[in-house]
Parts: structure tokens; C-alpha cells; sequence
């Protein structure tokens, strides 16, 4: 008799965990990023903002999904964000990991993400790596990447009549790539680089490189850094007279926010290529002005913040589509890479094979100070590079998800 | 127009005449650390910090006060002066008689702690701050077409090292100061307030880095990080001028500048590394330094 | 620098050591760190512990033998890079790189060391600094680093061909056997004849070189000793976190090193294992409040020289009237 009932006991027991977990509707969203120095104002708070935003707005807890988004910082150390992201899966359950900027946290977590069967929705960092040689099943590569901008820049730049260059590369390999990939389509598009000079990181100077770079008689001024080496040099090259003597600035990776650091009158006439801002149409608009009123410092969204909000907004889609938490990273990727993309921010677009999103992508000018209307109203949309042309084709990917 | 060593002389001239510039940024804040030490034997690893603080407060007079560079001039090295002497006054007095590795360390930990909390209110991605009206512009000199604002900083800084040099060196109080780090009791029984000239040179020491952030500012970008980048390299130029030598790092200052800049022609990548190659070169050969007195 | 007798100098344990006392909280921490795993996340421990070992063989340099080194960064990541290379590109099991890897940092502390030995006191402090920013250099230019990505999926393969490093307590107990060693081994080193000769050189190094003693040699000694046993654990790390970058090379990895000696207490043997559960602890458990993290070590550096200058262990040992 006490066997039975202990047997039926049983038995409801592991129905009621079995069906519990069948209905996993719980999600654990964790954006990894630099909180404090670098890329804080590119990324850092403002992209946890951007996921609790998604979260919100996907409607999901009306369905009965719990969702938490949770945030740490990884101070762009390799180690420290492989060490964060391994207790996330091993202790906290977190099930994504959004954001990720800096390239060399990004290569080291998406190793262990593979490992661990979980998600990347990498939107921070710049190396077209993780579509390519780094690609997994379980990433997904959404707002930008050393080729899209590279491309974007030096094509337009070079056709447009700029078409010979000269470089001042950060000496690190994401500058290297950066250069490497620009003067690919330099080349393509017909025009000839005339000299590199590689400085190091955080260099507080630029003087030295800025008047080789005068001498070089180049029309174009390749800047393959980022951060503060990129707003330095900007900053000096105007009280150098490098534009107002002929020659063009371009920033090879720049964000709204730097601009806003440097101010119209440093960064006037900048031409670089993103692929987000907030005032380019009603949607970005009405994204952008809820996304500042939650920002303490009330900035805009930049595009990797904007990225991240995307991001996580198409994966609750495909959590809903699969009607619970499968606990399978390969799975829900796979999922998302079927769904197309179509939302507000970047329009419309698709994922592909090897994990890259892909959607249009735009040269942008830095407007004058008489032609901006207050703060934020900085960018003049030079031209639009169609969702097809801005990224690798994947005829030239190495990576090995990709059928050839 | 002869090509030397790969590039015309002019190019040539032009990253010399830069590489001064960038000198006398060096000479600038080595100066305060160097009095410091030379003055107090504290390692001040807070002055880039405080350098930091020094242009901050630029762009807190311009944007909030509506004061502009020259009052920046005066006013942001007082202010951080200030700040010196209280940090002194409650903190550094402490570990008189210590190990001056306390001092470093105790400065290291106040370096953090500025660095952090504006980093936390400010952000990383800097403020702008305009070089003044009257700077602007520039002028070619044949070789290079060279900022006014550059040329100020070069005129500027070498009038307040060598002021310093010679208050220090030359005058009475500068005897005072030398005399009580030498032998402060005895100074002391002559009646001099040992401690209160101590934390006013501590104060004089940070304000000179004040005033070399108000010189940044409008060139770098005001940012919190802006002074962690060179205080390595400053306390290189001091070790290598000799650790108790105003001249010494005055000098070294303006050299190391000239050094890095030929290094950012031919080798760029190794411009932030030479100096630690020379600093290890000097102390292998001259351990006090270039100028030092011998310990 | 000259000698001041009066001053406090930065390193000197006043009370002889008592070998009971040492057995005891010897034993107290081994069984401690036995069933860690079973109450926090082993892979921070792990972690803890590369730090644990980097600290105390620090410490065994500037506790021991008066010489405060700021650039002990420069063995703990070259040793990571080495370890890395080796076992993911010559794909030798994980033991093999990691001996080969210390000794490899081995080889480095001698030259550098061969260098630094001949200045005292600052100078001393200030030629490391310099040789470790050259290596930091040579790490960002050369190939095999890739730079600032580092060496990425670091194998962690089979330990002695049967140990599965992949799995995470396996592993937990492999480098707490690699951490008790070393620690043996600065122990030992401590107490024996040749660590009563460097004791006397931290006091009176003249008097030492009056006695017949060739100072220098044994001071390089313990340099490379030092480096080697920072060197172990830079090279068990990089296999523990499975990659090797540029922040172990840094120069603020230095000012760590320095914290967490500190902060556990300078000259006592526990206090360094002390102080690097502390702050790795700190680093990862406040790793949400990102900037304050900062701001909170700072406070602790400037508490500690103000007020615990003997460090949490020392100030413990000061109590109980022992020498830890």
C-alpha cells in the first residue's frame, strides 16, 4: 500500500518536472560589457538599457515568460570576460550573452559560448572574425564589422575622388584589420594608399603622425584607431590645418558619441559609415527619444546600443516562435537565422549562414555647426549601401558554416 | 631638400621641432614630481591624476562659470594646490619617517580613487574644450606649419620651469626648502615651520601639474584616463634626470620629448617603449640620474 | 637610497616564526581549500589560487629579501604566453607546457634579473618597471601573441595522459596541488640556511658581505627563484582560463600583485594567499558596479597603508602575538 502510493506519488512527481520543464519560459539575458572606461559610452550601461528595453517591448511576460536581463563588466580584459561569462552559464543560468565590445573579449567569450551550447548576440565588437574564421552556430555577428565600415568608407571615399590614401593605424590588430580591410577596397575601387604610420595605443600625441601624414600629400587621411586615439587625432588634425588645407578626414570607426565629445567644430566634415542613427526615421526617432529619457546622461542611442535592442527583440521573437526555452543555443540561433529581420531600427534585413545579420548601411557626414539645429543633430546621410553590398559576400567567407 | 635617413630634412625639422613641444609637456609635470620628491622624497603617483583634475577644472570654469583659458591659467592650479594641501595635510603627514614606498603606494591608491570617481560621473569618451581665441590659428614656417596654441605651450612652459628652477635653486626660500629636507631638525630649531613649507611644496608640486592639465586641455581630450597614460613615462623622466634634480628633469623632459619624436619617424610603434629602454640605459650606468646627486 | 635605520622600512616581521603555529593554520587552509568548491564557483578559485601563488612568490622577494619589484607582471604573462603557445600550437600535454613555461619565465628573470640586481631600493624597483614594459612591448609586437586578442582555446587536455583537465573539479584540484607546492616550496626556501642568508642581506646587506657572503649571487638566486614560482602560475592560469593576453603583461598587473600583497600583509607567508581571495574576490563579485570597482581599491590601498600596514594576516599575527 505505501508502495503504491509512493510510487504514484513519484510519478505525479516527475510529470509535473517534466512538464515544467517543457514549458521552460524562463530566460536570463546578460549584457557583457565595458562599464567603465573605453567603449562605456558606446556600449557599457546604455546597452543594458537597450535590452531591458527589448524585453518590454517583445511583450513576452503578457505571455508568461520571465525574463531577467542582468549586466556586468568586463574592464576589456580577455580573461575577465571569459571568467564572467563562465559563471553566468555554470552558476546564474543566463542563457544569451548580448553586446560584447572590444574584439579580443569577444573572440575569447564566444569560444566558451560555443562550448557551453548558449548564445552571442555580439553587437559591440568590430572584427569581422566571428562571421568568418571564428564562426560558430550559436553567434550571431548583428550591428557592424571592420568590412562593413572598411568597405563602406574607403569605396565611397575613393570613388567620390579621395583615391589616395594614407593611414594612421593603432598598432594592435584590430587597427591592422581595420587598415587591411580598408585598403582591399581602396585598391578595388581604384585608388592607391601611399604610406601607413603605426602609432600606439593610447597615444595622448598625434602631431608627429598628423605631419606625415600632411607631407604624404595624400587626399585622404585613413584614421584605423578608435576611442580616444581616433577623437585625438581629429581634435588635432583641425589645429593643424589638415582639412582646411585640402586633404579629408576619415574615421574608419566612429560613433555618435565621439562625436558629441569632440564637438561640431573639431569633427565637422568627418565622413565615416555606420548603420544606425537616431534621426533617420519615425521609428528610429521614437526609439531613440525613450532610450534617452532612460539614459542618466541622456545620450541617443549609438548604433551598438541600438544593436542590442534589435538583437534581443528578434530572439524573444524566436523564443515565442518555439514556444518555450529549449536550453539548445545552436537551436534558438538556428531559428533566428530563419525568421527574417524587420523592425524599426534597422529595417529590413536577414541572418545568415555564418551568423552575420545583414541590413543596410550608411556614409555619413558630420554636419557644420550652422547646419545643426541642437544637440544630437550631428549627421548629414551622404549615401546608402544597400543591405546586399555593405557586408562580405559570402563567396569570400572562410567560415565553415558556410556551403560552398 | 636632402633626404636623411629616409626623410627630408625639412619633414625632419618639423617632428623635432613637435617633439620639443611634447617635451615640454614632459618637462612641465615631471617638474612637480620632482620637486616633490626632490623635496619631500614622496613618490607622488598621483599626479597624473591630478594633472587630470587641472584640466577638469578648465572646462568646469569655461562651462559652469563662464571663465575662460587664461583665468583657467591661474585658477585651476590654486584650486588643485588645494586639494594638494589638504591631501597632504590629512594623509601624506601621516607617513612621515616611513618607507617612501608607503607614499607611493598610499598615492597609487588616491589615483585610483580620483581616476574612478570621474570616470563614474564623466564616462570615458572626454569633453571638448576649445583652444582660446587668441591662440588659434597658426603660422607657417616654412617646414611645418606650426599652431600658435603649440608655440605658447613651448614659450609658456619654459618660462615656468626655469621660474622654478631658479625659485628653488637660487632664491632664499628655495635654500629653506632644500635645507629642511636635508636636516629638518635643524632647520627646524632655526625657528622655520618644517611642516607647514612641507605640505605648501606638496601643494606647489600638484599645482604645477594643474597647470600642465590647462595646457592639455585644449589640445587632448579632457578625459578621466588622460593622465594614467603618461604617468609612467613621467616617472621615467625623473628617474632618468636624476630623482632629486629640477634641472635634471627639466632637461630630460625637453631631451625625451626630441627622442620620442625622431622614434615616431623611424620606428613609431616603439615611441611609448624608448624612454623605458633609456630609463633602464641610465640607471645601469648612472644610477642618480643624469643630474642626481649621488645617493 | 641611503640605509635610514630609524624608519620603518616596508618588510620586516618582527617576531621569530614559531613552526607549530605555521603546521596549524597550514593545515587549517589546506582543508579550507579541499572543500571550497563545494561552497563557491570553482572556477574563480581557480583563479584565486594562480593568484594566491603569484603573490606569495612575490612576496618571497620583497617580504623576504627586501626587494619590492614593480614589474613581476612581465614572468606571470610571458609565462601564460608560453604555456598557451606550447600547449595549443606544439600541442604538448598541459604538465609538460607548464613546467617548461615556468622555467621559460625562469630564463627571463635571470637576464632581467642579472640586470635589476645591481641598483638598490627605488632604482632597484624602477629597472624592473623599465624591463617590464619592454617585454610588454615585445609581447604586443611579436606574432605569436596575436596582440591584443591573445592566444585564444588554449587545449586543456590530459594531465599526465590520464587526468580530464576538462573537467572543472578535476582541474580545481589539479592546481590546487600545483598552488600547495609552490607554497611548500617558498616555505622551504624560507627556512633553510639560504633563506637565513637572505633574511640577513634584507637587514644589513653590508654586514653580510662583511661575513664572506657574494650578496649579489644569492639575491639573483631568489630573483629567479621567484620568477620561476610567478612563472608556474602565470603558466597554470593560462590553461585554468584557456587563454593568455595582453593584461598579464600589463603594468597595472604589477600594482595588483603589490595590493594583494599588502592588503594580506607584507613578510608574513599566509598573508599574501589572503590578500589574492580578497581582491580576486572583489574584482569578481563587484564586477556589476563596474567604475566603483575602482574607486573601492583604491579606498582599500589608502586604508591600508594608513591604518593596516601590517595587512589582514599581520594584523592578525600582531594580535595573537605569533608570526605568520
Amino acid at each position: 500500500m505505501k508502495t503504491s502510493v509512493a510510487i504514484v506519488a513519484l510519478a505525479a512527481a516527475l510529470a509535473w518536472a517534466g512538464s515544467a520543464a517543457a514549458q521552460n519560459k524562463n530566460v536570463k539575458i546578460g549584457s557583457l560589457s565595458d562599464q567603465s572606461s573605453l567603449y562605456a559610452d558606446i556600449g557599457g550601461p546604455g546597452s543594458t538599457v537597450a535590452a531591458q528595453m527589448a524585453v518590454e517591448d517583445s511583450g513576452m511576460a503578457a505571455k508568461g515568460w520571465k525574463i531577467e536581463v542582468i549586466a556586468a563588466d568586463h574592464q576589456n580584459k580577455p580573461d575577465v570576460g571569459v571568467s564572467i561569462v563562465r559563471q553566468w552559464f555554470d552558476v546564474e543560468k543566463v542563457d544569451v550573452v548580448v553586446d560584447v565590445p572590444n574584439s579580443g573579449v569577444a573572440l575569447a567569450v564566444n569560444n566558451v559560448i560555443k562550448e557551453k551550447n548558449k548564445v552571442f548576440l555580439n553587437s559591440g565588437a568590430g572584427t569581422s572574425d566571428l562571421t568568418n574564421k571564428a564562426c560558430t552556430p550559436n553567434t550571431i555577428h548583428w550591428t557592424y564589422d571592420t568590412y562593413a565600415l572598411a568597405n563602406g568608407t574607403g569605396n565611397a571615399l575613393t570613388k567620390g575622388g579621395g583615391d589616395t590614401w594614407f593611414f594612421l593605424t593603432a598598432d594592435y590588430a584590430f587597427g591592422a584589420a581595420l587598415e587591411r580591410d580598408t585598403t582591399n577596397a581602396v585598391t578595388k575601387a581604384g585608388g592607391k594608399v601611399l604610406g601607413t604610420v603605426r602609432h600606439p595605443l593610447n597615444s595622448p600625441d598625434f602631431s608627429s603622425f598628423l605631419l606625415q601624414a600632411q607631407n604624404s600629400k595624400a587626399k585622404v587621411i585613413g584614421l584605423a584607431n578608435a576611442g580616444g586615439d581616433t577623437t585625438n587625432a581629429v581634435k588635432q588634425a583641425s589645429e593643424f590645418g589638415i582639412t582646411q588645407g585640402g586633404q579629408t578626414l576619415a574615421a574608419l570607426l566612429l560613433f555618435i558619441t565621439d562625436v558629441h565629445a569632440l564637438g561640431l567644430n573639431a569633427s565637422q566634415g568627418l565622413t565615416f559609415t555606420e548603420t544606425f542613427y537616431w534621426d533617420m526615421n519615425d521609428g528610429t526617432r521614437a526609439f531613440s527619444k525613450k532610450f534617452a529619457s532612460r539614459m542618466k546622461n541622456g545620450n541617443v542611442p549609438t548604433m551598438v546600443q541600438a544593436g542590442v535592442y534589435s538583437a534581443v527583440l528578434h530572439y524573444l521573437k524566436a523564443l515565442d516562435a518555439l514556444g518555450s526555452n529549449p536550453n539548445d543555443g545552436a537551436k534558438v540561433v538556428a531559428k533566428m537565422k530563419e525568421m527574417p529581420v524587420d523592425d524599426a531600427i534597422f529595417g529590413k534585413g536577414n541572418i545568415r549562414e555564418d551568423g552575420r545579420n545583414i541590413h543596410p548601411a550608411y556614409l555619413f557626414q558630420v554636419k557644420k555647426p550652422s547646419e545643426s539645429k541642437g544637440p544630437w543633430d550631428y549627421y548629414i546621410t551622404k549615401a546608402t549601401i544597400p543591405a546586399d553590398q555593405a557586408f562580405r559576400p559570402l563567396s569570400e567567407s572562410e567560415c565553415p558554416l558556410v556551403k560552398k | 631638400m636632402i633626404p636623411l635617413l629616409g626623410i627630408s630634412t625639412q619633414a625632419l625639422f618639423g617632428q623635432l621641432l613637435l617633439g620639443l613641444i611634447n617635451g615640454a609637456f614632459y618637462a612641465l609635470l615631471s617638474l612637480g614630481l620632482a620637486v616633490i620628491f626632490g623635496m619631500l622624497n614622496i613618490i607622488n603617483f598621483a599626479h597624473g591624476a591630478l594633472y587630470m583634475v587641472g584640466a577638469f577644472c578648465a572646462y568646469f570654469l569655461l562651462n559652469l562659470l563662464g571663465l575662460n583659458y587664461w583665468f583657467a591659467l591661474i585658477i585651476s592650479p590654486l584650486v588643485v594646490g588645494l586639494l594638494g594641501i589638504v591631501i597632504e595635510r590629512t594623509m601624506l603627514q601621516r607617513l612621515a619617517g616611513l618607507d617612501h614606498l608607503y607614499g607611493l603606494l598610499l598615492t597609487f591608491g588616491l589615483a585610483l580613487i580620483i581616476q574612478g570617481v570621474f570616470q563614474n560621473y564623466f564616462g570615458s569618451s572626454g569633453l571638448p574644450y576649445a583652444i582660446p581665441r587668441e591662440l588659434t590659428g597658426g603660422t607657417n614656417l616654412g617646414f611645418m606649419f606650426l599652431p600658435n596654441y603649440r608655440g605658447w605651450v613651448i614659450i609658456f612652459s619654459l618660462i615656468v620651469c626655469l621660474a622654478t628652477w631658479f625659485m628653488i635653486e637660487k632664491t632664499r626660500l628655495g635654500a629653506y626648502l632644500r635645507a629642511a629636507t636635508e636636516n629638518p631638525a635643524l632647520v627646524r630649531a632655526f625657528g622655520i615651520n618644517v611642516p607647514r613649507m612641507v605640505t605648501l611644496t606638496y601643494g606647489f608640486g600638484v599645482a604645477l601639474a594643474a597647470l600642465a592639465g590647462v595646457l592639455a586641455a585644449p589640445i587632448n581630450q579632457v578625459r578621466p584616463l588622460m593622465g594614467a597614460d603618461f604617468i609612467i613615462v613621467v616617472f621615467a623622466v625623473v628617474v632618468i634626470g636624476g630623482m632629486g634634480s629640477i634641472m635634471g628633469s627639466i632637461v630630460t623632459g625637453f631631451m625625451l620629448g626630441l627622442i620620442e619624436g625622431l622614434t615616431k619617424v623611424f620606428y613609431p610603434e616603439a615611441s611609448n617603449t624608448v624612454i623605458f629602454v633609456i630609463m633602464a640605459i641610465v640607471l645601469l650606468v648612472r644610477p642618480a640620474g643624469l643630474f642626481g646627486r649621488t645617493a | 637610497m641611503s640605509v635610514d635605520t630609524a624608519s620603518e622600512t616596508i618588510t620586516a616581521p618582527v617576531e621569530a616564526a614559531h613552526p607549530r603555529d605555521e603546521q596549524v593554520v597550514f593545515l587549517i587552509m589546506t582543508a579550507a581549500l579541499l572543500v571550497a568548491p563545494l561552497f563557491a564557483y570553482p572556477f574563480f578559485l581557480m583563479q584565486a589560487l594562480c593568484f594566491a601563488l603569484f603573490a606569495c612568490a612575490f612576496n618571497l622577494l620583497v617580504g623576504y629579501v627586501g626587494l619590492l619589484s614593480f614589474g613581476h607582471a612581465m614572468f606571470l604573462g610571458s609565462a601564460g604566453y608560453f604555456s598557451a603557445h606550447i600547449a595549443k600550437v606544439w600541442g604538448w600535454p598541459p604538465e609538460l607546457a607548464i613546467i617548461a613555461a615556468a622555467l621559460g619565465a625562469g630564463v627571463i628573470g635571470l637576464i632581467t634579473g642579472a640586470l635589476a640586481i645591481r641598483r638598490q631600493g627605488i632604482y632597484f624597483s624602477m629597472i624592473t618597471l623599465a624591463l617590464s614594459q619592454m617585454i610588454y612591448f615585445f609581447c604586443l609586437q611579436a606574432p605569436f601573441t596575436h596582440g591584443e586578442d591573445g592566444i585564444q582555446a588554449v587545449p586543456q587536455g590530459k594531465m599526465l595522459g590520464f587526468i580530464n583537465l576538462s573537467n572543472q573539479m578535476t582541474m580545481y584540484y589539479v592546481v590546487l596541488a600545483i598552488f600547495l607546492f609552490g607554497f611548500l616550496a617558498i616555505h622551504r626556501i624560507i627556512n633553510s640556511p639560504f633563506g637565513e642568508i637572505l633574511k640577513a642581506i634584507r637587514e644589513n646587506e653590508p654586514r653580510a658581505i662583511s661575513l664572506g657572503y657574494k650578496t649579489d649571487r644569492y639575491k639573483l638566486a631568489a630573483f629567479v627563484l621567484s620568477a620561476t614560482l610567478v612563472g608556474l602560475a602565470g603558466a597554470t592560469k593560462a590553461i585554468v582560463a584557456q587563454n593568455a593576453s595582453l593584461t598579464d603583461v600589463h603594468w597595472t598587473m604589477s600594482g595588483e600583485v603589490v595590493l594583494m600583497t599588502l592588503v594580506g600583509g607584507l613578510g608574513t607567508i599566509f598573508g599574501p594567499v589572503v590578500g589574492a581571495f580578497v581582491i580576486v574576490a572583489m574584482q569578481n563579485y563587484l564586477a556589476g558596479f563596474g567604475q566603483w570597482v575602482t574607486v573601492i581599491q583604491g579606498v582599500i590601498f589608502v586604508a591600508c597603508v594608513l591604518a593596516f600596514r601590517r595587512g589582514i594576516v599581520g594584523e592578525i599575527a600582531h594580535f595573537f602575538k605569533r608570526s605568520l
